[in-house]
């Protein structure tokens, strides 16, 4: 038990430190086992040179930071004018389906809607549109990654919501705005100016992951972003995909650079929260009252539900397609109905769903045990930090040094690599989960059980553990669902032996027939879905007599 | 069966929090513990129950019935704790809580006699299978009373177990607790604020100072 911090930072400083070496090194000419022996600059030379560069880099930091904001303030805008009024409950409650689905199978439904022959081209033709034909228009796949930067803001607005929503729980918001109303401000101005700065220090660290994820993604971006060129994660993983093995050099160079964009814009970010903080200080200052805010109201609120409504269309797109039979543009729905394609790949579908299940199940199991053992022993608290660590660095930057440590030790594209590469994502998520849940469990308990006769064990077991039954499984679906969405850890470590529904699903998703990925992202989609509806079900149908363990 | 405390020094760090002269309660004695907040009755009461963090130091011995219990883990002290709240575990039925505690040598329907005859003694015949939830404030205290005492522990520890309840309720939940010490020879020691408490007692009165 006290070991348990420990064994969990060895098992993710093994991976980050060996992943980030093995990526610098390469990066600077060293990779002995392709002929790179000693140290050199040629593979910066290489990646410079190479055609749309800058471009690529102007196309990552702009739809990165643009999905950062947008998501964040959307959010924020939301919080503010909803802030006491019933209507935060219920967003909470239509988002989570969306916070389950993976990013790769929203961003396949969001490309079901918005392409040329998607629906809401089916639907608006040709009464509005005149097209009796899908326009040839770059959508998805937009040189300004638009799509890309939309798809992004999609799955990251319920997450923040959702960290939103945690902290406001912890501060005294509506208390804050009621004294505010008696010194005559109005609520939503009031609401930057009082709430905002009590619960930013806790969205701090999801908003950065927030960024580094939008700066780096490669799933999304190969589904949704433009291609020619594309951002810099993609255009390093196409490399690091190259028969040429030479390419690894340069590609391990712009994975350097794709860490150094991230680290230079958390950087700015902070930057810009002391900048913004500073203006708020003096906007304070004045004693403006602030205005009502009308433009606010009226668009945080719409934007969102406008979010809300493109996800689940998405998602029903997948649906729909994997299962129509003709559908011929501009028809809003297809001819008929038909099960051929999921029959017809059944069986090729079975192989990866079960490796998505396998590998789901047991990073899970061991996160959870790492995570009870962690919280268990009380001790480690500073080392929550470290596990933060995979969600700030880009997975490029780590995961390739770390495919190159894990063939030499004979384990890549084994079922062990592939969780334990899982559990540096999915743990974070559990304990993250879980901590907040544990430490306001009543410690009278406990001791209450023990004052009885009952040993360490056994209080762990049948007292926290059964009293914590809802969290602890909501922790398991949140991890569940993380390794489900998993993309670039999968394909790094699985080396191609193997893949799951995610890998599948981004590779069909590179021109496949629409049917066959439907079903894919579909299934990809579900299984999530499922995890989070068994971790509601459960403990409602166990504690069904039980009224104190209702939520 | 009788708890004695030798001479008790706790500090944290090098700031005393509690000094406690010798003192010894006989079995069926109740001795209460009166004192303001931050006078270290809880602290008393975690070293005494074995939960006392271990940032606090503590220098002086717990006998019961004669036996070191000093370093003994909470769990095989087998001294009953009754908090302000009554603690009943939320997922257990009220028998599930009652069997929690009994020792597992008795088994399967004689396990199960034992629990009933508790409730029936307690006038809650037939409460078994209920929900905690569902019972009243007062049956709630009787059932965390009942629940201490099935682990036959060998002193009680009362930390404020009546300020939550009702003035109507109060006097006879205390007196049923009262009477059941009495009756099983548990030396008793009761921590609380509400000198009416004491009074009830009948017993001892120890002021324990600040700092």
């Amino acid at each position: 038990m006290r070991a348990a911090p420990w064994l969990t930072a060895t098992l993710f400083l093994g991976p980050l430190a060996a992943g980030l070496a093995g990526t610098l090194l390469p990066a600077f000419g060293y990779l002995p086992a392709l002929g790179g022996d000693s140290l050199s600059l040629d593979p910066w030379r290489a990646l410079l040179a190479a055609p749309g560069l800058a471009r690529s880099v102007m196309l990552t930091l702009g739809s990165g930071l643009a999905a950062t904001l947008v998501a964040l303030l959307l959010v924020l805008g939301f919080c503010a004018v909803t802030q006491g009024s019933a209507w935060a409950r219920r967003a909470q409650a239509a988002l989570a389906p969306v916070l389950a689905t993976p990013h790769a199978a929203l961003a396949i439904g969001f490309a079901f809607l918005v392409a040329p022959s998607g629906w809401l081209a089916r639907l608006a033709s040709p009464w509005a549109t005149g097209w009796d034909r899908p326009p040839d228009l770059p959508i998805p796949g937009d040189p300004w990654g638009l799509a890309l930067v939309l798809g992004l803001v999609l799955k990251e607005v319920p997450y923040l919501l959702l960290m939103a929503f945690a902290a406001l729980g912890q501060v005294p918001a509506s208390a804050s705005l009621r004294a505010a109303a008696a010194l005559g401000h109005r609520p939503v101005p009031a609401w930057f100016k009082l709430v905002l700065p009590q619960i930013y220090p806790q969205l701090r660290l999801p908003i950065c992951a927030v960024l580094a994820f939008s700066l780096s993604v490669v799933d999304v971006a190969l589904i949704l972003g433009p291609g020619t060129p594309p951002t810099l994660a993609v255009l390093v993983l196409r490399w690091f995909g190259d028969r040429d093995l030479a390419l690894w050099f340069p590609a391990a160079a712009g994975a350097v650079l794709l860490l150094g964009l991230v680290l230079g814009a958390i950087l700015a970010w902070r930057l810009g929260e002391r900048a913004v903080a500073a203006l708020g200080r003096r906007w304070i200052a004045t004693g403006h009252r602030g205005g009502q805010a009308l433009l606010l109201r009226a668009l945080a609120p719409a934007a969102l539900g406008l979010l809300l409504a493109a996800s689940l269309a998405g998602l029903a797109a997948l649906i729909a397609w994997s299962l129509a039979g003709p559908w011929r543009f501009p028809e809003a729905l297809p001819a008929g109905w038909t099960l051929r394609v999921w029959r017809a790949q059944s069986a090729e579908i079975a192989g990866p769903a079960r490796a998505t299940l396998l590998v789901a199940v047991l990073s899970t199991l061991a996160a959870l045990g790492l995570v009870l053992a962690w919280l268990e022993s009380g001790a480690g608290r500073r080392l929550r930090a470290l596990v933060w660590l995979p969600l700030l660095l880009p997975q490029l930057a780590f995961l390739f040094g770390w495919q190159v440590a894990l063939v030499r030790l004979g384990l890549d594209g084994t079922l062990a690599a592939v969780v334990w590469t899982h559990l540096l994502f999915v743990l974070p998520y559990v304990l993250l989960s879980l901590a907040d849940p544990w430490a306001a469990l009543d410690p009278r308990y406990a001791r209450s059980a023990a004052a009885l006769g009952a040993g360490p064990w056994r209080v762990f077991w049948a007292v926290k553990l059964r009293l914590l039954l809802r969290p602890l499984l909501v922790a398991a679906a949140v991890g569940f669902a993380v390794s489900v969405g998993l993309y670039l850890p999968t394909l790094f470590a699985g080396a191609g032996r193997i893949t799951t529904l995610t890998t599948e699903a981004v590779t069909l998703a590179a021109g496949a027939d629409r049917r066959v990925l439907g079903a894919y992202a579909a299934l990809q989609a579900a299984l999530p879905l499922l995890a989070y509806a068994l971790a509601a079900a459960l403990p409602a149908w166990l504690h069904r007599h039980r009224q104190g363990m209702r939520p | 069966m009788s708890l004695r405390i030798d001479d008790l020094v706790i500090t944290l760090g090098d700031r005393p929090l509690l000094a406690l002269p010798a003192l010894a309660v006989a079995p069926g004695e109740v001795v209460t513990v009166m004192g303001p907040s931050g006078a270290g009755k809880s602290t008393l009461l975690a070293f005494l129950s074995g939960t006392l963090d271990a940032a606090f130091r503590a220098r002086g011995r717990v006998w019961l019935a004669g036996e070191d219990v000093t370093n003994l883990p909470p769990h095989r002290r087998r001294i009953g704790l009754l908090f302000q709240d009554d603690l009943l575990f939320p997922h257990l039925s009220v028998a599930e809580n009652l069997a929690f505690g009994l020792a597992p040598g008795l088994r399967g329907a004689a396990r199960r006699a034992r629990v009933a005859q508790a409730l029936a003694e307690a006038e809650l015949a037939g409460f078994g299978p209920r929900d905690p939830a569902t019972l009243s404030g007062g049956q709630r205290a009787r059932v965390a009373l009942l629940r201490t005492l099935l682990a036959a522990p060998r002193a009680l520890l009362l930390d404020e177990p009546f300020s939550k309840l009702d003035v109507a309720l109060r006097g006879r939940v205390r007196d049923f607790t009262f009477a059941a010490a009495r009756r099983e020879g548990l030396p008793c020691l009761l921590v609380t604020h509400d000198p009416a408490d004491a009074e009830a007692a009948g017993g001892r009165v120890l002021e324990l100072g600040r700092g």
